[in-house]
């Protein structure tokens, strides 16, 4: 090793600061770009291939755990020829920053779900998808074709995966019938028995409760809330933390916190569901008059993806009916692919049902998908409270 | 130094109290490794060995597995170089802001780890190093650093330079000094960092997030296990199994730190050689 | 043996050695230094410097771009609300658990030093590196499933005829995760430390009229003071950057600074106030180590 002397490697460290500074700054808080009226998406003009072509022989993945099986993941590879390399990542916000910079040409898909896709458009981290390339998009439910956490003026930047509702779960012992709201969530009477997501996408689910409790503040959209309306919101959210037991991270916390009868009540997916009653444990779900938020993933194309080809393969198969309904019997969630119903009874009888996947495309009308809070507004003002004022505050209301 | 029977008997106590508390948790590890069921109560209900098989058969696991053994070897011995440098470096000299080096040299672990994370992924990026385990290695180094630092630092500082002199006094070069003298008074420190370095690299999660590219690291698959938390009896076998495997290396290695006298005569200079 | 090549002044040859010999120590400092600093200054301090900056910049809430303006907001708003009581905590909690695996750790490590056998030593050197291997993700696990409503901690004190403690999902239950999972670490330095001393000093302490308490007390205590410190920098630091088992097994009320700076800066996209939250754990270890080298932990004996 050449000896370099002190004052060189003072020189040195000082560039690399100026020029890290350049780059890591952008690269580690993934702005929203904005235009001078409204926001546009950096990657909007570019125009997607038209063709797959040969596979590049791999394919590198940022998925949640569960979404890369074997099951699935095995013939890909044999009928590809492309490897599938799976990261995993645990939360949303660890996806926007491993996408960062368009993925850096290291990532070519990533599983976003609805509360990051918004960050990774409007941050140029992800570019427009070819819908004519996935044939079995056709078969889609109608709402999950161009929703508008992934859909941007007709502008499709993903190719949406799976979804489930997010669920008033609670214990039959303590409510003999159903509770008809979720007020009892907010109610002093479960005080200490009570578990929401730690997440700060959940102040949703607190305006979307006051949309129906407190018509006055005129909440339409629970993701976009002006400053009124999202400090009412905290305010539930702070009265409601004295009566929290814990806020779960995983879904196998809140299992265990219903299991061992340490909460009666709480917000959740069927999964946790299906597995408590798979285990015999006396609980049920359901959807409260209020409505529920709602969650769905989008695989979606890095700008800077080194292998296309094999990244438009992977999404046709993952949009395949057989795929879908192995995917949603497996990880516990509900097929895009209209088609999926009939083959999960197959594997498993009762799962279509169990995953709300039989319902009606009227039902899903009452679920309010997860997309990034942004400071724009339907009303074309500018004064709606941004994601990251969200989490300060869900800091604040937690901490 | 004699001690009474009482206090002998008292410190042994608190001597089993102690294993007992570091030994309950690997126990219920290993026991919830045979639970039928994925929802971890106590008692358990039903016991199988079907998760050793599932385990046993898992790619994803054994792939894991395998990168995470060797990322940390590579990081425990480049951090072994490194440490050992700074260490001497910082307690032979005397220069000015010689203990902010210490303070520098501590941030990898006082900081939460999603800085260093973030901070190396993007000086990564901007250096257009893609990510492979090369970087996993980097990340890991710079916190093992610490560790054989620390081990060595404390070392040094309680070992007379009266030896070193009188090495060098009798006419031995450097590197004999080195490796006659300096090396066995450092030996046991070394491979009890080492030990403490590699433990830390293998368990390491939030760093490797962003340095490890599209693959996962042991600890990784293991959170994502936690999350999905369908097969949460699997978690527990493979970490049985991997505690299990390191029961040799571990054995092998206090072997190699048993070899001082421990009544010490550092003073005379003797050294019990062995 | 205190006589040093340095009293030979009189003859040119010995001092002329020794000057050369001071020259060459320097290059070889600055050999030794060398490495491992480009590493840290390239690599890792840059990227510091750099975080340390934006702390002092601040994010345009519309569009989510840094505004490169020096202000204090920052450090404003981590002062104020419910960051103080994290940062108040997250401080606290790593005090308490350095202190409990001091008590905790300093008998087992003195009987591994000093009054085992050589066998007994490396059996007792082995049993505390073991653990290390068992996955930390999956001992906070185990700890939920010991200390939850229906696990084994209830349920033998039900056996026992006591009242439950229900410590699962509290700040209790991060307490006694934190100190078991940071145990080996401070075994381990303490150990290293104890072992050195030479039992001729304890000797001359129990000549000289000594008891066994105050040898303990001012022998053997000062001599073990590195490696205490050594070990209370891993619980200490490692506590204060931990994220991980506040998500597993804390409360409602178990937020620590490593959560608020992962959600701001990943969740929210707000790099310059993450910035901000991490320059209080490096104040902290700043204060620490200052108070340490105070202590004369530092000094070479």
């Amino acid at each position: 090793m050449k000896h370099v002397g002190f004052k060189g490697v003072l020189r040195r460290s000082s560039m690399c600061v100026a020029a890290l500074s350049m780059v890591a700054l952008g690269v580690a808080s993934a702005p929203i770009g904005a235009g001078a009226s409204g926001l546009t998406a950096p990657t909007a003009g570019m125009k997607p291939q038209t063709s797959i072509g040969k596979g590049e022989g791999k394919l590198n993945l940022i998925a949640w755990s569960g979404y890369a099986q074997p099951q699935w993941v095995k013939p890909f590879q044999t009928a590809t020829g492309c490897m599938v390399h799976a990261q995993y990542a645990n939360t949303s916000g660890e996806m926007v920053s491993l996408m960062a910079n368009g993925g850096g040409g290291q990532y070519d898909l990533v599983s976003a779900s609805g509360d990051a896709d918004l960050r990774l458009i409007y941050g140029g981290d992800v570019k427009p998808v070819n819908m004519s390339l996935i044939p079995s998009w056709s078969e889609f439910r109608p709402f999950l074709k161009a929703p508008s956490f992934n859909t941007i003026k007709g502008v499709h930047f993903g190719v949406s995966l799976q979804f489930g509702p997010n669920v008033l779960l609670y214990s039959t012992k303590v409510f003999k019938t159903p509770p008809a709201s979720w007020g009892v969530i907010y109610s002093k009477k479960y005080s200490g028995k009570i578990t929401v997501p730690n997440n700060p996408i959940q102040i949703a689910d607190a305006a979307l409760y006051l949309e129906t409790a407190k018509p006055s503040l005129g909440i339409t959209d629970p993701y976009e809330l002006t400053q009124t309306q999202f400090n009412a919101t905290v305010a539930l959210l702070e009265q409601q933390k004295p009566l929290i037991k814990a806020y779960w991270n995983a879904a196998s916390e809140e299992i265990n916190l219903f299991n061992s009868k340490t909460v009666v009540a709480g917000a959740a997916w069927p999964y946790q569901t299906n597995t408590l009653k798979g285990d015999k444990a006396a609980v049920a779900d359901e959807i409260p008059k209020e409505g529920a938020t709602g969650w769905a993933d989008t695989w979606m194309l890095a700008t800077k993806a080194p292998d296309p080809n094999c990244a438009y393969m992977w999404m046709k198969w993952v949009s395949t009916p057989r795929v879908q309904a192995e995917q949603a019997i497996s990880f516990g969630e509900t097929p895009a692919n209209s088609l999926a119903c009939p083959i999960m009874n197959s594997l498993s009888a009762g799962s279509c049902a169990g995953y709300h996947a039989d319902k009606p495309d009227a039902y899903f009308k009452s679920i309010k998908f997860w997309k990034t809070p942004l400071s724009t507004c339907d009303n074309g003002k500018q004064d709606c409270v941004p994601y990251s004022e969200w989490t300060n505050a869900w800091t604040q209301i937690t901490g | 130094m004699r001690h009474s029977r009482l206090s002998r008997f008292g410190l042994w106590l608190w001597v089993a109290a102690v294993l007992f508390f570091l030994f309950a948790p690997i126990l219920t590890i290993v026991i919830f490794g045979f639970d039928k069921s994925n929802i971890e109560t106590w008692p358990i209900q039903h016991w199988t060995l079907t998760w050793y098989s599932v385990a046993w058969h898992d790619p994803q696991v054994r792939s894991a597995f395998i990168l995470s053994i060797k990322a940390a070897v590579v990081a425990t011995i480049l951090a072994l170089l490194l440490g050992t440098l700074a260490a001497f470096g910082v307690h032979k000299a005397r220069f000015f802001g010689r203990d902010s080096i210490s303070l520098l040299l501590i941030l990898p672990l006082a900081l939460p780890g999603i800085i260093t994370g973030v901070a190396l992924h993007s000086a990564f990026q901007w250096a257009g190093i893609s990510l492979s385990i090369w970087t996993i290695i980097i990340g890991h180094t710079t916190f093992c650093i610490v560790v054989i630092y620390n081990n060595v630092i404390a070392r040094l500082r309680r070992t007379s330079n009266t030896l070193l002199e009188a090495s060098a006094d009798l006419g031995a070069s450097t590197f004999q000094t080195f490796r006659l003298v300096t090396l066995p008074t450092i030996a046991t420190a070394l491979v009890s960092g080492a030990l403490l370095a590699f433990a830390l690299s293998f368990d390491e999660v939030i760093v490797t997030t962003f340095t490890a590219g599209a693959q996962n690291t042991l600890p990784i698959w293991i959170l994502g296990a936690i999350r999905l938390g369908q097969q949460l009896p699997e978690v527990n076998v493979v970490v049985t199994m991997v505690v299990v495997l390191m029961f040799i290396p571990i054995l092998i290695a206090t072997r190699l730190t048993g070899s001082e006298n421990i009544t010490g005569r550092v003073s005379t200079g003797r050294r019990a050689n062995r | 043996m205190t006589t040093s090549v340095d009293d030979t002044t009189k003859s040119g040859g010995p001092r002329a050695l020794h000057s050369s010999a001071l020259a060459r120590s320097r290059w070889r400092t600055a050999f030794l230094l060398s490495p491992p600093l480009l590493w840290f200054l390239v690599i890792y301090i840059s990227s510091l410097v750099l975080m340390l900056i934006t702390s002092f910049w601040s994010v345009n809430s519309f569009t989510g771009e840094i505004q490169h303006q020096f202000t204090g907001a920052n450090f404003a708003q981590i002062t104020s609300g419910a960051y103080v009581s994290i940062i108040e905590r997250t401080v606290l909690l790593a005090a308490l658990v350095t202190i409990t695996d001091a008590i905790v750790a300093f008998p087992f490590a003195y009987v591994m030093a000093r009054v085992a056998t050589r066998r007994t030593q490396r059996i007792l050197l082995g049993a505390v590196l073991l653990p290390l291997w068992a996955s930390y993700l999956a001992k906070v696990f185990a700890w939920i499933s010991i200390l939850e409503k229906g696990g084994a901690l209830n349920w033998t004190f039900a056996k026992l005829g006591l009242p439950a403690p229900n410590l699962g999902f509290t700040n209790g239950a991060m307490w006694i995760a934190f100190c078991y999972i940071w145990l080996p670490y401070m075994i381990v330095p303490i150990y290293g430390a104890l072992e050195k001393i030479p039992t001729s000093l304890l000797d001359a302490s129990a000549d000289l009229g000594g008891s066994s308490w105050s040898t303990f007390r001012r022998v053997i205590l000062p001599l073990a003071l590195p490696g205490l410190l050594a070990g209370s920098i891993f619980t200490f630091s490692l506590t204060l950057g931990d994220y991980v088992t506040p998500l597993l097994i804390g409360g409602s009320n178990s937020t620590l600074i490593g959560n608020a700076i992962y959600d701001n800066l990943l969740t929210g996209g707000n790099l310059p106030l993450a910035a901000a939250l991490s320059t209080i754990p490096i104040a902290v270890m700043i204060i620490y180590l200052a108070v340490a080298r105070r202590l004369g932990a530092f000094e070479a004996l």
